[in-house]
């Protein structure tokens, strides 16, 4: 059966862009080179809207709209950068830093970190909110991966992949606000998991060094994910 | 000609990879001493920190009650004062105590590691303040610029750039890590 | 059930009642039980025994009568006598004095202006029907709004009826109902759901309990009125745990409506169907915002998801979803039986009918109480509140608990209505009060509720899990004198990023307290900072 897909105009940062009616302002975007940050979105995954970086603003809205799951419409002005969204995602940015003890140096992931790499596209030079410095866990207790709950975002990636393209579920999140994290299972050791299948897919759309391979040293552990959308592409050909 | 900028580098809590990266600019140190005096610096010999410094230099966190006393003293006696590296700029590996708190890393350190003479050191040196955190959690801070260390490249764009009177614009040149 | 049926259970229900000569009535709502009132109300039915006088006398539990800090309270029926600080001991005084002159020492006084400033709508069977007999509810014309919007009125003239009376949410946001309604219904979908929101969680707001465990039949019916009007056959109640009262007298109400065939399978004979369901809530705050309470009856973790799209058009597995607060729906029976330029009558332009606050803190008469919208601040708390206790002076009323504001002297002589608080920095919210006088420091108070964002966040948007965080350490900070000029500033600057930044309601209000009480006491502020006092002597200074 033929589907109609309409089509829609739009103007975003003063460019006139068109888009297919179900795609997303970031998908439009990104399609047309126009830079939005994002580290909770992943092209694969369910959008959540929760790190927030990727907000715009739409004429005639009050409120800034995040990109990630806002569908284009019709007639849409859409600003993408302006000083204001730069600051926020500043500061958004030195709230993720200030949250746990992301300590760069000594990071696996130092250098294809999407957090520390974001920072310094975005000209975050220091953080000036006060550092938190919890007191959090290294769980190392599977055989092949770790999570280090100090470098976790709470982005969800691993929790939605886990759900979605694995199908397993073995991630969710527990904890209310500021004592959040992610666990396995119900909060059982990763290592003592019954429902992971150590496929890996976690580490891998992990955008810090929280989930990480074992045996990598500082800066060795570069993430592959281009993965994700050839699955998803596949799943929705056989469907 | 008008007179030399005077240039201070201060060493706090950081394993002087700073320095040894500032030292890496090599040759070009020459170039900048022709336009900079050092008047402060551990890699010379002045004991007291002088009055009327241009640019200082900091690498290292705030740790200790000595480094509050000495930052305090810094920013009185300096114009431009620059975070430079990720320990003064993020408090970096200094603040991994953080978590734990002082009497924990001490015991850990002098203590349960000790193989001979297991004690706590306290007489003649400055107790360490309960968290490690970056310099401008202290003073205000006129130049950051992060890295571990920040590569003898980035430095010397930033040092020529102060002697110079500007401001340096590190985006693109500087990263935590 | 068909018109006529209910007709006879109301007529011979009255009948019933009327047989007595006597009756009084016993609290029987959440305040008055933990002062024992069961007690009362089991020794005045021994009493009533003792002398025979059971078929003359009726002793009947029922619920708020709203002076909550007065109770146990004792009315009686025929003679509006209302009775305070009841005990079991005084059972026979009171049984003795029916008919005669009331118990002196024990009388509320019924002719102040606490009870004839109040307008009772949603509150008007509280205190008068028992909430655990369906009997009394319709002898009150219960379920009679129901019947008639079923056999009587086509789904749009229903919502015309909501659109007409300009009801607007009474869950805090004030979104106008009949717009919802009209949303839900012209919404696609084959299956539609109408939820209740009695997740009541500002902290000291109790107006849903109330009507909960007062009179629950109400709720119901609006909602299976909501459920005819917008094509949803199913309802889900989601009440928080906490409420074991009012989730006790909801299952029996419920059990009720089905026997008597006027909640279930095609109601009085009709194509409409409606059932209800409870949901408890685990005690999350954040379960009151709509997507993380559809969140949490679908069995995942109750946080809350961007919108659009709004439940109108996708909201539980899906589908269209119309969610309404305790409040709204009680509202419904009257307005459908009264018609809607009834109700458009009561309150201001733009603001109609009642609204139900829970008020409470430094005034004489705390308790429950309905007024109508557009009174004045001043009149809620000097005439209804009977004023500041202890000759102390009145600093400011706080509205809209941890998403509102406090609102100080100058704006006592304001209106109550959704946009005139908004204009002075707070919002209408569900129905919290809390007056406060000059021993209240006004950081400890935003301290306070921001300690309840920051535990009550759910972790999900960035700037509102570490963002309130953030703001409560400063806060903590300036209340203890150990601020700078440079802390204040970060506070403003995070109260503007959790503000405007957050993904739902609970972040996007969190910094309301902090903002109101730096609009009008931001010198407060300043002497914790540089003077390092507090001037309300109510915080602590550690140097």
């Amino acid at each position: 059966m033929r589907q109609s897909v309409r089509v829609k105009t739009l103007k975003i940062d003063d460019r006139d862009v068109g888009a297919r009616e179900d795609q997303t302002l970031l998908e439009v975007c990104r399609e047309n080179g126009i830079f939005i940050p994002a580290l909770c979105h992943l092209d694969g995954l369910t959008p959540v809207g929760a790190c927030r970086l990727c907000l715009v603003e739409v004429k005639g809205q009050r409120r800034l709209l995040p990109a990630c799951v806002t569908r284009v419409e019709e007639g849409m002005e859409v600003n993408t950068a302006t000083e204001r969204l730069k600051k926020y995602r500043r500061q958004i940015l030195e709230l993720f830093f200030s949250e746990r003890n992301h300590i760069c140096s000594v990071c696996v992931s130092n250098g294809h970190c999407e957090l520390q790499s974001l920072a310094q596209q975005l000209g975050v030079d220091h953080v000036h909110f006060p550092y938190r410095y919890p007191r959090l866990p290294v769980d190392a207790s599977h055989d092949r991966f770790v999570i280090d709950h100090n470098r976790c975002i709470l982005c969800t990636r691993c929790v939605r992949v886990c759900d979605e393209i694995e199908g397993a579920h073995t991630w969710d999140v527990m904890g209310r606000g500021i004592n959040a994290r992610v666990i396995t299972d119900l909060n059982k050791p990763w290592g003592e998991s019954e429902s992971c299948t150590s496929c890996g897919k976690c580490v891998h759309v992990c955008p810090t060094g929280a989930l990480v391979e074992k045996g990598r040293s500082v800066a060795e552990m570069a993430k592959r994910r281009q993965f994700l959308p050839y699955l998803t592409l596949m799943r929705e050909g056989k469907q | 000609m008008s007179e030399k900028v005077r240039l201070a580098t201060v060493w706090l809590d950081g394993c002087s990879g700073c320095h040894m990266s500032f030292l890496d600019m090599d040759e070009r140190l020459l170039e900048i001493l022709s336009k900079a005096d050092i008047v402060y610096s551990p890699l010379v010999d002045f004991k007291e920190y002088p009055d009327g410094v241009d640019v200082a230099l900091v690498e290292g966190a705030v740790s200790s009650e000595e480094d509050e006393r000495k930052i305090r003293t810094i920013r009185e006696k300096t114009k431009i004062l620059v975070s430079l590296g990720d320990c003064a700029v993020t408090a970096n590996v200094p603040s991994m105590r953080n978590p734990f708190g002082v009497d924990a890393i001490l015991q850990r350190a002098y203590v349960e590691n000790a193989t001979v003479q297991p004690q706590i050191p306290a007489a003649d040196l400055p107790p360490l303040l309960p968290r490690s955190r970056p310099i401008h959690e202290f003073v205000k801070v006129d130049v950051f610029i992060p890295g571990c260390p920040p590569s003898a490249d980035t430095i010397y764009f930033a040092v020529s750039e102060l002697v110079a009177g500007r401001i340096p614009d590190l985006s693109a040149r500087a990263r935590f890590g | 059930m068909t018109v006529e049926e209910l007709h006879d259970i109301a007529m011979s229900e009255r009948e019933a009642q009327g047989e007595y000569l006597h009756h009084i009535h016993v609290c029987m709502a959440a305040g008055c039980l933990s002062s024992r009132s069961d007690k009362v109300k089991e020794a005045l039915e021994a009493e009533v025994k003792r002398c025979n006088g059971e078929k003359k006398c009726l002793v009947k539990g029922v619920g708020c009568m709203g002076p909550c800090a007065a109770g146990p309270l004792v009315s009686v029926a025929e003679t509006g006598t209302m009775y305070r600080g009841v005990t079991p001991e005084d059972a026979a005084d009171i049984v003795q004095s029916l008919g005669k002159e009331p118990v002196s020492r024990l009388v509320y006084p019924t002719d102040t202006p606490f009870t004839q400033r109040q307008v009772k709508v949603v509150l008007e069977n509280s205190g008068k029907i028992d909430p655990e007999r369906i009997e009394d509810y319709i002898a009150a014309d219960g379920y009679s709004a129901l019947l008639q919007a079923l056999t009587s009125m086509t789904p749009a003239e229903v919502i015309e009826q909501i659109v007409r009376s300009g009801l607007r949410g009474r869950g805090g946001a004030g979104f106008p109902t009949g717009l919802k309604w009209t949303t839900v219904a012209k919404a696609n979908g084959g299956r539609k759901f109408v939820i209740c929101n009695a997740d009541e969680g500002d902290p000291g707001a109790f107006m849903d309990r109330s009507v909960l465990e007062s009179d629950p039949h109400r709720v119901l019916e609006g909602m299976a009125i909501a459920g005819y009007a917008v094509g949803a056959s199913q309802g889900y109640i989601y009440v928080r745990a906490e409420y074991p009262l009012a989730i006790k007298r909801l299952r029996t109400a419920i059990r009720q409506a089905e026997r008597q065939g006027l909640l279930g399978n095609n109601i009085s004979d009709t194509q409409f169907s409606f059932h209800v369901d409870l949901r408890l809530g685990a005690g999350a705050f954040v379960c009151g915002e709509e997507t993380a309470l559809i969140a949490s009856i679908e069995g995942k973790r109750g946080t809350p998801r961007p919108r659009p799209p709004f439940p109108a058009e996708s909201g539980l597995w899906g589908d269209p979803t119309l969610i309404n607060n305790v409040e709204t729906f009680a509202n419904v029976p009257p307005i459908i039986r009264n018609g809607g330029e009834w109700f458009a009558r009561i309150g201001t332009e733009k603001s109609k009918g009642t609204k139900v606050f829970a008020l409470a803190g430094r005034v004489v008469n705390t308790g429950l109480i309905e007024v109508p919208m557009g009174i004045t601040l001043r009149e809620i708390v000097y005439d209804i509140g009977g004023g500041v206790p202890d000759g102390r002076q009145f600093k400011a009323v706080q509205t809209g608990g941890p998403s509102g504001g406090c609102i100080p002297e100058q704006h006592l002589d304001m209106p109550v209505d959704y946009e005139s608080l908004v204009q002075v920095g707070s919002i209408m919210g569900s129905g919290g009060m809390i007056v406060m006088d000059e021993t209240s420091c006004m950081v400890d108070v935003a301290r306070y509720f921001m300690e309840f964002c920051m535990t009550e966040s759910c972790g999900k948007c960035i700037p509102c899990r570490v963002g309130t965080a953030h703001m409560f350490d400063l806060l903590t900070k300036i209340s203890e004198g150990r601020a700078t000029a440079d802390d204040l500033a970060l506070l403003e600057e995070l109260c503007d990023l959790v503000q405007n930044t957050s993904l739902c309601g609970l972040g996007i209000t969190a910094p309301n307290p902090v903002l109101s009480t730096l609009r009008y006491f931001r010198d407060e502020y300043l002497a914790h900072i540089t003077e390092r006092t507090c001037p309300a002597g109510a915080c602590q200074m550690r140097r």
